[in-house]
């Protein structure tokens, strides 16, 4: 066994098993139903493939967003050799949040109804459009990338003169649909746990969004590092983490004077689950990492960064899960807990995730500026072509001027 | 046909728990044929009787002045009624199950065997509506526990019917203030927290809520836009003038003879 493990490696294994149990419970799902397959009810409609794959996964791609603004809106270059991995990963974020819909809504092939039928006093269609127009903002952000590889200077050229447009749309989408992921919820004032429900949600959802997504730059350029063998970017994750203990900081002020204005910290002490689960993911995702980033030792240190981003993550999971299943159990009177199909579609599509990652990663001019850094060799298969790569793009960029 | 509001006005003290509306609900909707009563409400029975002490409590849709279900409803599959029924088009439900989430009531029902699912949830018997029929419940039932009427007449004949024997009556209507008014009022002689009604529900629509933010699109986009385009303007601007002084720093290196060329 352990032979066979290590001929083709742990997580080769791992992410074939998991697919494996993903498309059998996916079969399930679309041949037997919803109520086959999950544990969702009447009284409990949106499970995890709401409160993790939508909630999570859009919040976890706000690094996009972030990033863009830093280095296209406010021109700071410096952070451009992060731009490129950040908007992949923001771009499959979106996608998988489409494959999770899929699952998710009872009648999927009706999906693009929303296009034509339209309610605008629905959060709903809000996030539906934003969905819609976000990713295809992401694709066209991300597609020179694709482009060079295939050395279509003409198109590339006619992408970057559009981008500045492109960017502001993506901005400004990105902050209606962070924040429209918390305006879902102002419509249960009823039934979610006071410690959760504010008026003021989608200002919560869109701070703590961009914490986010600061922390998944620093993670995913930590596991991009082991994966490919590639150098760290340690000057700019420090920088990048100085932004998330900013909103981390920004976030918990808000947060400490809405529950004062609506005099709910005597609910703080109150001993339930509900307050056990919040202070869990206010110590895991706000406090400790705080306190880990506002140091400057910690900021400089690859393991810290790697540690405090990671916490944030986790973090901003159980927040979003909190809203969506533990803050709505107590009212409805269900208990929720996925059930194993759900789980394994939730699995497969975070390990698609990944793969997708590696592969775009591996094939594609991804990583582009790995000579500038620190002794590490550089990705092997990126080299090959590299020269090209970076001939196309900076006879794009005197185009462009 | 009368376009006036259509209600139900169901009063607790004089039903007697005979499932008739249930019954009829059932036949009116082509429903299969019951082998027992239905305790709760599900795809197949728009209505049931909840029994509490030997009061019965009927369930059903409130069918709301503002329903929650038709404005978070994204494809706006749920429409209200110019007569007051709160109605759902299959055809046009992508399946978000949005509806159920928000429902103060917890009515929507899903059809969670099927591949292709539906909500179901009472329809107020519209298609006997534009009849000039009443509801089939209130047609069937014998004690006359629910009437069918005017929304305006229902609402007095519930005043009338609370003054008229004040200890009997807890003075409320239930469904008159509720999420800003439904066309489904009840009256009790027991006070409504313990026969499992929300009664801490606001008194305006909750469509108000998310409207508040959704109102302020246009706002975040044309100001947030115009930020944005002025902040990349100065930082653009800014480097175009790092560039041109570059160039001529370097256009005086050359002037004065020396190679050095600043990167």
């Amino acid at each position: 066994m352990k032979k066979f493990l290590t001929t083709f490696g742990f997580w080769k294994v791992t992410a074939v098993a998991i697919i494996t149990a993903g498309l059998y419970s996916t079969y399930v799902r679309f041949f037997h139903g919803l109520g086959a397959s999950t544990n969702l009810t009447d009284q409990f409609p949106w499970g995890i493939w709401i409160g993790f794959d939508v909630l999570c996964g859009v919040g976890l791609a706000a690094g996009g967003f972030t990033l863009a603004a830093i280095v296209y809106i406010f021109n700071i270059k410096r952070f451009e050799p992060i731009i490129r991995p950040t908007i992949l990963t923001a771009f499959l974020g979106y996608v998988l949040v489409i494959v999770g819909l899929m699952f998710d809504l009872g009648r999927p092939l009706q999906i693009w109804h929303a296009i034509i039928m339209w309610n605008p006093r629905s959060v709903m269609f809000e996030v539906a459009w934003c969905v819609m127009l976000y990713t295809t903002v992401l694709a066209l952000e991300f597609s020179p990338v694709i482009l060079e590889r295939f050395h279509m200077t003409k198109t590339i050229k006619m992408v970057k003169r559009i981008s500045i447009p492109l960017i502001i749309l993506g901005v400004l989408l990105s902050t209606l649909h962070q924040s429209s992921l918390g305006s879902l919820y102002l419509i249960v004032p009823d039934k979610m746990y006071p410690l959760w429900y504010s008026a003021y949600m989608p200002v919560f959802f869109y701070t703590s969004a961009i914490a986010a997504g600061c922390a998944m730059i620093i993670f995913e350029s930590f596991i991009s590092s082991r994966a490919f063998k590639r150098g760290l970017e340690l000057n700019l994750l420090t920088e990048i983490s100085r932004v998330c203990v900013v909103m981390l900081g920004v976030y918990s002020i808000m947060k400490i004077v809405d529950l004062n204005d609506r005099h709910m910290f005597s609910l703080l002490l109150v001993p339930r689950f509900e307050t056990y689960m919040f202070w869990a993911e206010v110590a895991v995702g706000v406090i400790i990492p705080f306190i880990l980033f506002s140091q400057k030792k910690v900021r400089k240190s690859p393991n810290g960064l790697f540690i405090g981003a990671s916490m944030v993550v986790v973090g901003f999971v159980m927040n979003r899960m909190n809203i969506a299943i533990t803050g709505m159990e107590g009212w409805s009177g269900a208990t929720y807990v996925p059930s194993f199909t759900e789980f394994m579609i939730t699995m497969m599509i975070v390990t698609i995730g990944f793969v997708a990652f590696y592969f775009i990663a591996k094939y594609f001019p991804v990583f582009t500026h790995e000579e500038h850094h620190d002794g590490n060799e550089p990705a092997h298969a990126a080299t090959a072509w590299k020269h090209d790569v970076e001939s196309v793009s900076r006879r794009t960029a005197e185009l462009q001027n | 046909m009368s376009t006036s509001k259509k209600a139900l006005l169901i009063d607790l003290t004089l039903c007697v728990g005979c499932n008739a509306c249930q019954l009829a609900c059932k036949e009116v909707n082509h429903m299969p044929e019951p082998e027992k009563e239905e305790k709760a409400l599900s795809v197949s029975a728009y209505t049931a009787l909840d029994e509490y002490d030997g009061v019965f409590v009927r369930r059903m849709c409130q069918h709301c002045e503002d329903p929650t279900c038709a404005s978070v409803c994204p494809v706006g599959a749920f429409t209200k009624m110019a007569e007051g029924p709160v109605v759902y088009d299959v055809e046009k439900c992508i399946g978000c199950r949005y509806c159920m989430q928000a429902c103060p009531f917890q009515v929507p029902r899903y059809e969670w065997s099927s591949t292709y699912p539906r909500v179901q949830k009472c329809i107020f018997c519209h298609e006997r509506l534009a009849q000039g029929l009443p509801t089939a419940c209130s047609e069937a039932c014998p004690t006359g526990a629910t009437k069918f009427g005017d929304r305006e007449e229902l609402l007095k004949e519930a005043a009338e019917r609370l003054a008229g024997e004040p200890d009997k009556y807890v003075q409320k209507i239930y469904g008159q203030q509720e999420v800003g008014g439904t066309s489904v009022f009840y009256i009790s002689s027991v006070p409504f927290e313990q026969l499992g009604f929300k009664t801490t529900l606001q008194n305006t629509p909750l469509p108000q809520l998310t409207w508040n933010a959704l109102s302020k699109i246009p706002g975040v986009v044309s100001v947030g836009g115009a930020m944005l385009f002025g902040i990349w303007w100065i930082t653009n601007r800014r480097e175009e003038v790092r560039e041109v002084e570059r160039e001529m720093r370097n256009q005086e290196h050359k002037n004065n003879g020396k190679n050095e060329v600043n990167s």
